[in-house]
């Protein structure tokens, strides 16, 4: 939509006066401070991550001895499912999108995103589309189709009922609220750089938010097409995957995994982007390799693309098909092989603090280093044929998604917590926190590759008690419990924390990157004066300047301070005003999805919000006129 | 790379690393975004492109010169929006306008032609429901022409901004940017009457099909 500014502005009537405060409930629900919306993602998508996890919990409850009958076939099912498509759609990609939403406007020394508007839209609607999907529970029909879906498990004949509508309407409403952000952060990054930044000196973690929002903007039109088809299908009774008609369940799958393996680097970029910032901090050295490691991020973004039917091998795609994915396959590990050799070679040598966070992404080199290995064995089609929907398969993808994504957003969470907030996570309580996630984390999944390799099937709710499966399941079950317990003392961890605050400071580790150089919390206009940029780590040689000389830091003070913001005139920045209409066109997305279930009357209503508020959005000025402007 | 400023003031203001403005950069990325979305739409019809089990199949019903019309009519519309943003640029305000309406009305047109040829094929016993063809037809034809609805809404809001002052040579960029997505539509369509229509339409009955009884 477009906005127009100008002295003849028209605007349609306000059903609220547009909130101006800053501070109240309305100041959260209207504003589009980048850092606002980046703390609302991270709280409703920690919020998810319990709920992700207490569903792993009751699956694991259910798993610990054999011909256990704990939960029922049929939500042992929902389990599964909604444990699944929790944790990628509304744990990592959101968390993601918190570090996003913060970090890159501080990043590239911009005010805010290019979008401030857009970005609020993008978050309400993720929040009411993760409500939609997990409403499913209340009317007792979660999804149960497992997280990628497949027909004819998935087609309304063998899977009657609302589950799976709701599950492919949720993820389309969240697909939107994904490609607005991804367009928001393209042009931010591309558009809203400090004068003097060009693409090869932008932080790692920014240029990973980069590629990660090209994926996903490319990436999730092909899941909101197959959605389409399959939400058409199940309520208008089309024929895409109705075997009956001709159609063809293999080829949902490839187009789910068209989506799906980009999706896997959504999930892990900027998780690499965040360990490429802790490691050089707490090393005190450059990360090395820098070039190497942007472009292998870039080639991985673009190989992602040619590996999906690597999920396909057992369908009998034929040897040519097999042969091409399994060489691709393995040519992607290449890039991410040289990833890992270049954070390892960031610490050779460092004079290294072993910090929670330094900690954290340390475990991520291990354990996505195990997960990356145990890929490359199922991408040799052969062996992948004995792997398939076996725990082997779980195992490894938990070591790249737990043991990846969610030790870097660890990492990442105590590294930056002193910036978002101002004052410091407990470290004692850090590593007791680290070091019983890393030991749950391989009591859980580590007995998983053998019993895999025994031949223990995925998504089936109990096995047989001579298989030889009950310690190794015992002990996985043990292990979640200490992640669920870890998690725990993180939360304790805040409070503590909060109730006895230690101040941080603008630059507590002393940083590289520009997020360092102004106060924390930073000001809601981040910086007084926007930065001028000459080298990559710029804060770090401004502080340092004579080791562009070559001379060594040794015991050097730093020779600037975070910026003072005691004496700016705020009345000379202009941050664009609070906006309440993102927040009611989230509203109206969900509801006319959840119309396509009961009535036509709810999408009416829906549609109506949304046209209502895109109307608003377009015609109201970024800024209300102030007293004194022009 | 200039300074930036995160106020805007009127119309396009170019302040940023590339010179090219934050709105019309995302469009561009939007349009690549909506590629993959038709493009996957466009692969599922070819995918299934003879593989309908029952008529009526594309020879059963496509009629080639009837939507030769409402194609031509479409990509003149997209000749019309370069007319009118060139007015508007030369504030020529009544030719601007003259020419929005056109367009507008060109879509509108299209739009009845669409709507005339689905109602045709319901009548005749096409559905989305009856089988392949009408499934991977109905999806692909209808999210176009939601497309160029939802151009037309955006163009109307145009044509009142131009009314009451709102739209001037000042924040063409605005026309512009709805210029960039009606001719994006356009190509869109382009592909479609070229795979859907011409090359499809003498598709009769596939291998292993049963010949279609109904119709007139």
């Amino acid at each position: 939509m477009s906005s127009i500014t100008g002295p003849k502005q028209f605007q349609i009537p306000r059903i609220f006066p547009r909130p101006m405060a800053h501070s109240g409930l309305w100041y959260w629900l209207a504003t589009v401070d980048h850092k606002k919306i980046g703390t609302m993602y991270g709280i409703v998508s920690f919020f998810w991550f319990i709920m992700g996890g207490i569903e792993a919990l009751l699956i694991r409850v259910q798993l610990s001895h054999a011909e256990a009958s704990i939960i029922s076939p049929e939500v042992y099912n929902q389990l599964f499912t909604m444990h699944g498509t929790t944790m990628v759609f509304l744990v990592v990609m959101p968390l993601s999108a918190a570090f996003f939403n913060w970090l890159v406007p501080l990043q590239i020394g911009a005010r805010d995103v290019a979008f401030p508007r857009l970005n609020a839209l993008s978050l309400w609607v993720f929040i009411f589309g993760s409500i939609l999907m997990n409403i499913s529970w209340f009317t007792g029909e979660a999804p149960n189709g497992g997280w990628f879906g497949y027909p004819p498990n998935s087609t309304v004949q063998f899977n009657p009922g609302n589950g799976m509508t709701y599950w492919v309407l949720g993820l389309n409403v969240l697909g939107v609220a994904s490609i607005a952000a991804g367009l928001n952060f393209i042009v931010t990054i591309i558009n809203m750089r400090a004068p003097g930044m060009s693409l090869m000196k932008m932080p790692v973690f920014t240029w990973m938010t980069f590629i990660t929002s090209i994926l996903i903007v490319l990436a999730l039109p092909v899941l909101g097409v197959a959605g389409i088809q399959m939400t058409a299908d199940r309520v208008y009774g089309t024929n895409f995957f109705n075997s009956e008609a001709g159609g063809d369940p293999i080829f949902w799958q490839h187009i789910f995994w068209l989506f799906g393996h980009p999706e896997v680097y959504i999930l892990i970029l900027p998780a690499m982007g965040i360990v490429s910032e802790v490691l050089p901090t707490f090393a005190r050295k450059p990360l090395f390799g820098y070039t190497f490691i942007v472009f292998s991020g870039a080639i991985i973004g673009f190989m992602g693309w040619f590996v999906w039917s690597h999920h396909m091998f057992t369908v009998g795609l034929g040897p040519a098909a097999n042969t091409a994915f399994t060489v691709s396959t393995m040519l992607i590990a290449i890039p991410t092989g040289v990833k890992i050799f270049n954070w390892i070679a960031t610490l050779w040598g460092g004079s290294i603090r072993f910090t929670t966070a330094m900690l954290f992404s340390i475990g991520f080199i291990a354990m996505f280093t195990i997960g990356g290995l145990s890929g490359v064995t199922h991408a040799v089609s052969p062996s992948d044929a004995q792997q398939q929907d076996t725990y082997y398969v779980v195992a490894h993808f938990h070591y790249v998604l737990f043991g990846g994504a969610i030790f870097a957003i660890f990492s990442g969470i105590y590294f930056w917590w002193p910036k978002f907030t101002g004052w410091f996570l407990n470290e004692r309580i850090g590593v007791v926190n680290f070091i019983l996630m890393i030991v749950g984390f391989n009591l859980q999944f580590a007995p998983m590759h053998w019993v895999g390799l025994d031949g223990m099937p995925r998504r089936i709710y109990t096995y047989a008690e001579n298989m030889g499966w009950e310690l190794s399941n015992a002990a996985a079950t043990a292990g979640g419990f200490l992640i669920a317990l870890s998690v725990l003392v993180f939360l304790a961890n805040v409070y503590l924390s909060s109730r006895k605050k230690v101040m941080a400071g603008g630059d507590p580790w002393d940083g590289r990157t520009l997020e360092w150089s102004i106060s924390s919390p930073p000001p809601h206009y981040n910086f007084v004066e926007i930065p001028e940029v000459e080298h990559i780590d710029h804060w770090w040689y401004k502080k340092y300047p004579g080791l562009l000389e070559g001379s060594p830091k040794n015991n050097s003070e730093p020779s600037v301070e975070v910026e003072d913001t005691t004496n700016v005139d705020e009345s000379k920045i202009h941050l664009p005003d609070l906006s309440y209409y993102p927040l009611f066109i989230g509203i109206g997305l969900s509801i006319a999805a959840l119309g396509v279930l009961y009535s036509y009357a709810l999408v009416t209503i829906g549609l109506i919000l949304v046209f209502w508020g895109s109307i608003g959005w377009s015609t109201e000025p970024v800024n209300e006129p102030h007293e004194g402007d022009h | 790379m200039a300074n930036q400023g995160i106020t805007v003031h009127h119309g396009e203001e170019i302040n940023n690393s590339t010179g090219v403005s934050n709105k019309k950069l995302l469009m561009w990325a939007f349009l690549g975004s909506d590629v993959m979305f038709f493009g996957t739409f466009i692969g599922t019809f070819m995918a299934y492109r003879n593989k309908s089990l029952v008529g009526p199949y594309p020879a059963d019903t496509l009629d080639i010169p009837i939507t030769s019309v409402s194609t031509f009519v479409l990509l003149m519309s997209s000749l019309g929006i370069v007319l009118a943003l060139h007015y508007l640029k030369e504030s020529k305000m009544a030719l601007a306008k003259l020419w929005l309406i056109l367009v507008i009305v060109m879509g509108l047109i299209f739009i009845g032609f669409q709507v005339y040829e689905f109602s045709h094929f319901a009548h005749i016993g096409m559905t989305p429901q009856v089988n392949l063809f009408g499934s991977t037809f109905f999806t692909l034809t209808s999210l176009h022409g939601a497309h160029v609805s939802l151009g037309i809404l955006w163009l109307i809001f145009l044509l009142y901004n131009e009314y009451n002052g709102n739209l001037t040579s000042e924040n063409a960029i605005d026309l512009e940017l709805a210029g960039l997505y009606w001719h994006f539509v356009d190509i869109v369509w382009i592909i479609i009457f070229g795979l859907l229509y011409l090359i499809t339409a003498g598709d009769g009955v596939p291998p292993g099909g049963v010949p279609w009884t109904g119709g007139h």
